[in-house]
């Protein structure tokens, strides 16, 4: 028989012997974790066509456990905020983050996002770490789809590297605290 | 009806003598200049008068000219339907008072472009139902369009004026 053409995901640093696996439960939930992230796509422009063309079959985020994507809030893990915000829409991003539930992560998608982009006009939001925490920034206008495989895999790194009682830490909550956001 | 640029300005004269501050013609569509006490006059002539009956506001917008005496300035456009001519109303207003008389008891479209002016310019159309932001956010504390203000965000930090020619 032919060896399946796909890849496992490696065991976490553990010891094993016949019939036993033992490791910390920090890795394990980080390895569940960071292969199943719900992203919730904030799509307002031309990075979220890219973004389309991501999920789809040709690119497949599906591949890192990322093929159900969340429009709801409330069951979503990553915030993937794609194109230009401008200022009324601010409120409404950080609106979206304060919905979602711990853990939660946030990735900037293209310039705009990131920082303002060409837009650096007075309705225009100069990037989106004004208003919420952002983990991972993807540079491009509009970053290929690659790009974005690549900021989200920057994301599974973090996610399954996380210590489960950093959201309890006080850096984290004077983060929040810095945005407002309780 | 045949409606000629000389027919609407013989119209207005007659009716408006001295308030009407100029007229041109700019490719074959006429621009009025009206002084502002009498704008809501000259817009409700224009549309209930039975033999010009300019019935469509097409557009009403707001300009800045920072080199005039009267530096603000309201511009209505008007059509006629049947006739398919369209004119142009302007009228200014001293930047201290940028107060006019509303169109909207005229014309509902004009509610919102009233609510855009207003946004963008600070122009006070009196009389408005709901003058308020349209556009922009409620917070802004300045009207963006006006010259004095600048167009970029000034509180952006990663551009080097050195690389865009500031």
């Amino acid at each position: 028989m032919e060896a399946p053409n796909y890849i496992k995901v490696e065991p976490p640093e553990g010891y094993s012997s016949p019939g036993l696996f033992a490791t910390t439960f920090d890795k394990v939930v980080g390895l569940a974790r960071k292969n199943s992230i719900w992203p919730l796509p904030f799509a307002t422009s031309c990075c979220g066509i890219e973004f389309m063309a991501t999920m789809g079959a040709h690119y497949d985020l599906g591949r890192f456990g990322a093929e159900r994507l969340s429009f709801s809030p409330r069951q979503a893990d990553l915030l993937m905020v794609m194109g230009t915000i401008a200022k009324k829409m601010a409120q409404v991003v950080q609106q979206v983050y304060v919905q979602m539930a711990e853990p939660r992560w946030v990735i900037a998608v293209g310039a705009c996002a990131a920082s303002g982009g060409i837009f650096d006009t007075y309705s225009v939001l100069q990037g989106i770490d004004r208003i919420v925490p952002v983990d991972v920034y993807v540079p491009g206008c509009p970053p290929r789809p690659e790009q974005i495989i690549d900021g989200f895999m920057k994301v599974q790194e973090l996610v399954g590297k996380e210590s489960l009682r950093r959201r309890y830490s006080k850096e984290y909550k004077d983060l929040l605290e810095s945005y407002g956001i309780k | 009806m045949d409606m000629d640029n000389s027919f609407i300005t013989g119209k207005l004269k007659t009716r408006f003598t001295e308030s009407i501050l100029s007229i041109e013609e700019n490719s074959d569509m006429l621009t009025i200049v009206v002084a502002r006490e009498v704008i809501h006059e000259v817009i409700r002539f224009l549309k209930e008068n039975e033999t010009l009956g300019f019935t469509f506001l097409t557009t009403l917008c707001g300009i800045h000219y920072p080199d005039q005496e009267l530096q603000l300035g309201v511009i209505y456009h008007l059509h006629h339907f049947s006739d398919n001519t369209r004119i142009r109303v302007k009228t200014f207003l001293p930047l201290e008072n940028p107060v006019i008389a509303t169109v909207t008891d005229l014309f509902s479209a004009a509610n919102w472009m009233e609510r855009e002016t207003y946004d963008f310019y600070g122009i006070i159309f009196k009389g408005h139902p709901n003058l308020k932001r349209i556009l922009n956010v409620e917070y802004l504390d300045y009207f963006p369009m006006r010259k004095e203000y600048p167009l970029e965000d000034p509180t952006r930090e990663d551009k080097d004026d050195r690389f865009f020619g500031r």
